[in-house]
Parts: structure tokens; C-alpha cells; sequence
């Protein structure tokens, strides 16, 4: 693998380039903590932001304040805030991945199939939680949603998987096209789903595929938690093969690299990432799209810096997209798959029609 | 309509916080306390579910509602509440930010996760009664009378409903023959989306003296143009305030349904929506009034 340093075609000016990418990460870091703060810090109750900090320090189960505060700081905003900045992460990672893996910049793990079947898994879970499905939920209880869905994302994975190899080898054209077919196999089942489906159900589904972390608690932080931490740490493994692919498959597997397994760890990663995101907080779109290209127009494609850029890009727009869910029309709450779009879409296309030309593809 | 109702509202004056450990201190009474004792004290009641907020707007303690959801659209001066969102999908901290002693809410409110941080964080939260019969809309009026302490307003409010509804139904059974009714909940497109049995068209119609054409159906579904021919309604019921064309679309322009006898007829009856399937303290009056569509000159509408 050492023969591959300097041999990325990204490596120029190797001094000049990597203190701008210290000096983002730094700066990215930085956003999301405080992001994280002010996330924590700010809501539709009105708790001073001193208060906050004391009810902080004092513990969860503090009586010195009102329960109510105590239970919003505590219960609802502190796992929201930790969730908000995983699950961005995961959507972000997951975008940069597949577009690293295909070389397209408009892959992202809807197109694969991932999340529709992530989707599939949870609106069998709404409409026949009380009919056919109801001996699981009646199990599992409300963690029969997040697990179908998670369940969907692997089960259209490995299908997509067996497809995809002959022979030991997994064809990423195969994959894609493959891929896009699940996708739309799954939808169609979903729209006989919605068939089915009663009024309330309906709405439920509509809700649920705008996303949203209004249902996060401490349990699924310690559920989804460990998973999300070790894609995190796998993450890193990936980014010399990906940078390598960028020549192409022949040319990365004659540089030593070996192809196979980088193509099997970067779709169990993906599925794993987009499985618990979506089994979590709904279909959240756009940030695998966004957060990824973002980065690469500003920093460049080099997937060192990239991945964990991505990660903390992820994590930011969630986090600020969480604040304007929650903030907007308080005391309701928008689902954030709208705001996502709404701050990601605009600001996406103003900064194309800026810099014409993609570095990395 | 519901869109007005999500406007942005400003946090909470400091002055009313200050009641709030006032408030948990009387929550959190142990349970020995009787809920109707406890319920009594309640001063900022977050209504979730139309009938709810209707049936606390009839018992008169509306200066004690926080907050409503989107599905609470009467009286329309409710809303001028706080509005914290679609009942099936309630943010915890947004109905905590209103600092409620009560969530009174229907069933199917949610989600769980939400409910159970509101549980926990010492507000009573109580699930109305749910149901489309005589019985099961005099006991949701009850309950709710209950939850906030006005027992006795509660009784004669579900008496009255009920007396309203049993004299309807005697001058019902004079009315003369049934007639065949087509509830069509939404018509895009020229697809027409029919009430089946099991839900609450299908129970207002009953409770109005008509048969439901569609009853042979589950829920609401959408039926082809020759289907709808075939169920030969002699009225057809619409709705008015579920969406902006909704009261412009014309059924009868559709030739599957002009053919029908009510097409022929013309017979075509718009109720408006909250009204007609609130199921609330106005269903009785809702009732006499599409039974005085279905059967003009034998039942009197409400005045």
C-alpha cells in the first residue's frame, strides 16, 4: 500500500494543500461543536442559555430545577444533538463513499437501493404493525420500526450483493444498474403498501419519509450509537483504495490494491450507515448529495481529508437543519428532510454556477 | 387553512413559567389523590384532536387551552392558540415549551417516544375514549368533562347529544325507504376516493339514515368509474373545507357518476369537513343536518 502514497492524483503541492485541509477540518470541527451547543442551548421552551449550563452540570437527575427543564435539556435535546450529528455524519459518509466507488458524482445510497429498502422495511412496519406484522410488533414494541428499517437496508443490500458477483467478483456497474431496479421494486411495493393503507397510516408514512429526529431517546442513542461509531472508525480504511479508484479499477488493482476487498468493506459500510440513519430518523435527503460535493469544490477530492470532512459537514448541516426543524414553527415541529433540501439545494446550485468544473471527476 | 394555523408563536411570557413548579407540584400529588381531584387543578390543558378541543370549547374552560394541534379547526377562534402540530406527529419539547399541566389527547396521538417523554416529565397525560357510536361520542365528551374537572357539564352535554341523536333516529324511522348514499372523500383527477366501512363517513351516515354504497370496502379507497356506477347511489355526500378546489369539483362531470341516480338527480350534498366527522359535541346536529339532505321535508336540519 505505501507504493500508493504520492501516486494519488490529487497530491499536488502537497504542503500548500494539506494545511488548507488542516486549517477545514479544524474549522468544520469547530462548527459542529458549537453548532452542538447552540443546539442544546436553544428551543422552543424558553430556558436561558445559563440555565441550560446549570441544569448541565448539575446531572440528569437533578431536583434543584423544574422537571420539565430538566427532562427538555436532559431527555429530549441532548440525544437529539448527539443523534443530529451522527446521523449527518453517516448520510455524508455514505454519499462520499458511493460517489468514491462508482466515480459518479450523482451516486448516493438512495440510488442504490439502500434506502428505499431501509423505507420498504419501515412502511411494512406501519401499515401491518396491527395486521399480518403484529406478532413482531407486539415483541419488539417500538423498536419494531427502526429495526424493520434497518432490516430492509441489509436485506436489499445482500440481494444486491449476490446480483452484483460472479466469480468472486462484484461488478459496480452491475451494481448500480441492479441497484436502481431494487430501488424501484421497492417503491412499487411501498405504493401497494400505501394502497392498503387507512388515512392515519397514510399520514404516518408521508411523516415518516420527510424524516425527522423528533422520536430520539437515550435507548436509541445506545441501539444506534455503537454501530454509527464503528463505521466512523472504519471509515479511514477506505480512503487510499478510493483515491486509487479514481484511476480506474484495473489501473487501482495493478497498483496493488486490492479491489474486491475495498468494494465489499465500502458497501457493508454504506448499507450499515445508511441502514441505522435511516432506521433512526426517517429518509433524510440530500445531504450524501451536498455535504460531499461541497467539500470537494472547496478542498479538493483527496478522500483522506475528504471522509472525516464529509463526516463533520454531515453532522453540521444536520445539526442546523435540527434547530430550524424545532425552531420554525415551534411549539410545532417541521420534518427536517424539508429543511435539509431547502438550505442544501440552493446553496448547491449558486456554488455550481460558481466553479463550473468538478475536481475529482 | 392548516397552514395559517403552523404560524411561528413567541416563547412563553416568564410570568407564566413562574407556575410552572406550582403546576408539577400538583401533578406530581401522589396517585391516592383522585384523577378528577387532580384534574380540577388543571389550568393549561393542551388539546390534541379536534373533538377534544371542540368538547372544551362547549364545556367553557377555552381560556385554559395552551395549545391545540392542526386537526383542531373549530371554533375557528381556536386558532388564535398556539398550534403544536399534526397529532401523530407531536414534538415533546414543543408542547413542554408551552408548560402544560394536562395533555388531554385522542387516541392514535404519538409518537410514543414523544408521549412517554411527556409522561415522564410529570404532566397528566390522558387518552380520550375513541369510537364512532352514540355511546362511544357520549363517553368521549364525559371523559373529557372529566379530565378538567367539570363532570356534571360533561353528563348533561353527552345526554343532550344522545337525546338529540334518539329523536333523529325516530323521526328516521318514519323518513320512508333508505336511501343509498355515496360518501366520496376526495376527487383528484376525476378518481374519486370512496368511504368504505369503518370509519367515521361510514358511521355518519348511519347515524343520518342513509346505507353506504361502499360498505362491501375497508377504509377509504379509491374506485374505478364502472364500480362507481354499479353502486347506483341516490346521493352523493362531498365535503367542503379539505382542500382549496375541493368545493369547486363538480362529481357529477364525471360520466360514471352522472350516470348514476344520483347523478341523474343531481342530488349532491356538501358538509363541511370538521363538522360532519368531528365526532365531537356537534355530531348530533351534524347528523340532523345531512338527514335533512338525505330526506328533504321529513327531517327538520338543526337550527
Amino acid at each position: 500500500m505505501s507504493a500508493l502514497t504520492g501516486s494519488s492524483p490529487l497530491a499536488r503541492a502537497p504542503g500548500e494543500r494539506s494545511l488548507v485541509q488542516a486549517v477545514a477540518l479544524a474549522l468544520l470541527a469547530f462548527g459542529v461543536l458549537a453548532t452542538a451547543v447552540l443546539a442544546i442551548g436553544i428551543g422552543p421552551a424558553a430556558i436561558s442559555p445559563s440555565r441550560v449550563i446549570q441544569i448541565l452540570a448539575a446531572g440528569p437527575k437533578t431536583t434543584a430545577f423544574p422537571l420539565g427543564d430538566v427532562i427538555i435539556v436532559w431527555q429530549i435535546r441532548l440525544p437529539r444533538a448527539i443523534m443530529a450529528a451522527l446521523i449527518g455524519a453517516m448520510l455524508a459518509l455514505g454519499g462520499t463513499v458511493m460517489q468514491g466507488l462508482f466515480r459518479n458524482p450523482l451516486a448516493d445510497p438512495a440510488i442504490l437501493g439502500v434506502s428505499n429498502g431501509a423505507a420498504l422495511g419501515a412502511v411494512s412496519m406501519i401499515v401491518l404493525g396491527g395486521g399480518a406484522l403484529a406478532p413482531v410488533s407486539a415483541i419488539l414494541g417500538g423498536y419494531a420500526l427502526p429495526l424493520a428499517a434497518f432490516a430492509g437496508a441489509l436485506t436489499a443490500t445482500l440481494i444486491l450483493y449476490a446480483i452484483a458477483t460472479r466469480e468472486g467478483l462484484t461488478s459496480v456497474a452491475t451494481m448500480l444498474l441492479s441497484g436502481i431496479a431494487l430501488a424501484a421494486f421497492a417503491a412499487a411495493l411501498m405504493g401497494y403498501l400505501a394502497f392498503l393503507s387507512d388515512d392515519t397510516q397514510l399520514r404516518d408514512i408521508t411523516f415518516w419519509n420527510l424524516g425527522g429526529l423528533g422520536g430520539v431517546t437515550w435507548e436509541k442513542v445506545a441501539i444506534s450509537g455503537p454501530i454509527m461509531l464503528l463505521v466512523l472508525a472504519a471509515a479511514p480504511m477506505l480512503a487510499r483504495g478510493l483515491d486509487a479508484l479514481v484511476l480506474g479499477e484495473a489501473e487501482a488493482f495493478h497498483m496493488g490494491l486490492r479491489v474486491e476487498r475495498l468494494k465489499r468493506l465500502a458497501i457493508l459500510l454504506v448499507a450499515a450507515a445508511t441502514g441505522v440513519a435511516v432506521a433512526v430518523s426517517g429518509t433524510i435527503g440530500f445531504v450524501g448529495i451536498v455535504v460531499p460535493h461541497l467539500l470537494r469544490l472547496a478542498v479538493g477530492a483527496d478522500h483522506r481529508f475528504l471522509l472525516p470532512a464529509s463526516c463533520l459537514g454531515g453532522a453540521l448541516l444536520l445539526l442546523v437543519a435540527d434547530i430550524g426543524a424545532r425552531l420554525l414553527v415551534a411549539p410545532a415541529e417541521l420534518p427536517i428532510g424539508i429543511i435539509t433540501a431547502a438550505i442544501g439545494a440552493p446553496f448547491f446550485l449558486w456554488l455550481l454556477m460558481r466553479r463550473r468544473d468538478f475536481e475529482g471527476f | 387553512m392548516k397552514l395559517t394555523a403552523m404560524s411561528i408563536r413567541k416563547p412563553l411570557h416568564p410570568a407564566l413559567r413562574a407556575l410552572l413548579p406550582l403546576a408539577f407540584a400538583i401533578a406530581a400529588l401522589p396517585a391516592a389523590s383522585p384523577a378528577s381531584a387532580q384534574a380540577q387543578e388543571a389550568r393549561r390543558i393542551v388539546a390534541i384532536g379536534g373533538a377534544i378541543t371542540e368538547t372544551l370549547y362547549a364545556l367553557g374552560v377555552e381560556d385554559r387551552i395552551v395549545a391545540i394541534d392542526t386537526t383542531s379547526v373549530f371554533p375557528p377562534r381556536a386558532a388564535e392558540k398556539p398550534n403544536v402540530g399534526y397529532m401523530r406527529a407531536l414534538s415533546a419539547e414543543g408542547v413542554l415549551s408551552q408548560s402544560p399541566d394536562l395533555v388531554l389527547m385522542e387516541a392514535g396521538a404519538g409518537p410514543p417516544p414523544a408521549i412517554q417523554l411527556l409522561k415522564s416529565s410529570g404532566i397528566a397525560v390522558e387518552t380520550m375514549p375513541d369510537g364512532h357510536g352514540v355511546e362511544a361520542i357520549a363517553q368521549k365528551l364525559e371523559a373529557v368533562a372529566a379530565a378538567v374537572g367539570k363532570p356534571e357539564a360533561g353528563k348533561a352535554l353527552a345526554e343532550g347529544v344522545e337525546g338529540d341523536l334518539e329523536r333523529l333516529e325516530s323521526e328516521l324511522a318514519k323518513a320512508g325507504p333508505k336511501k343509498r348514499v355515496l360518501f366520496i372523500l376526495s376527487l383528484v383527477d376525476g378518481r374519486p376516493m370512496v368511504a368504505g366501512s369503518d370509519t367515521a363517513a361510514d358511521a355518519m351516515i348511519a347515524l343520518a339514515g342513509g346505507i353506504n354504497v361502499f360498505s362491501a370496502a375497508n377504509g377509504y379507497k379509491t374506485v374505478s368509474a364502472e364500480a362507481a356506477t354499479e353502486l347506483a347511489p341516490d346521493v352523493v355526500v362531498m365535503m367542503t373545507g379539505a382542500g382549496p378546489n375541493h368545493a369547486t369539483v363538480d362529481p357529477f362531470a364525471i360520466p360514471a357518476l352522472k350516470a348514476t341516480p344520483a347523478g341523474q338527480a343531481g342530488a349532491l350534498v356538501r358538509m363541511d369537513a370538521a363538522y360532519l366527522l368531528g365526532f365531537g359535541p356537534r355530531t348530533a346536529d351534524a347528523a340532523r343536518d345531512l338527514a335533512a339532505r338525505l330526506y328533504p321535508g321529513a327531517i327538520e336540519p338543526a337550527e
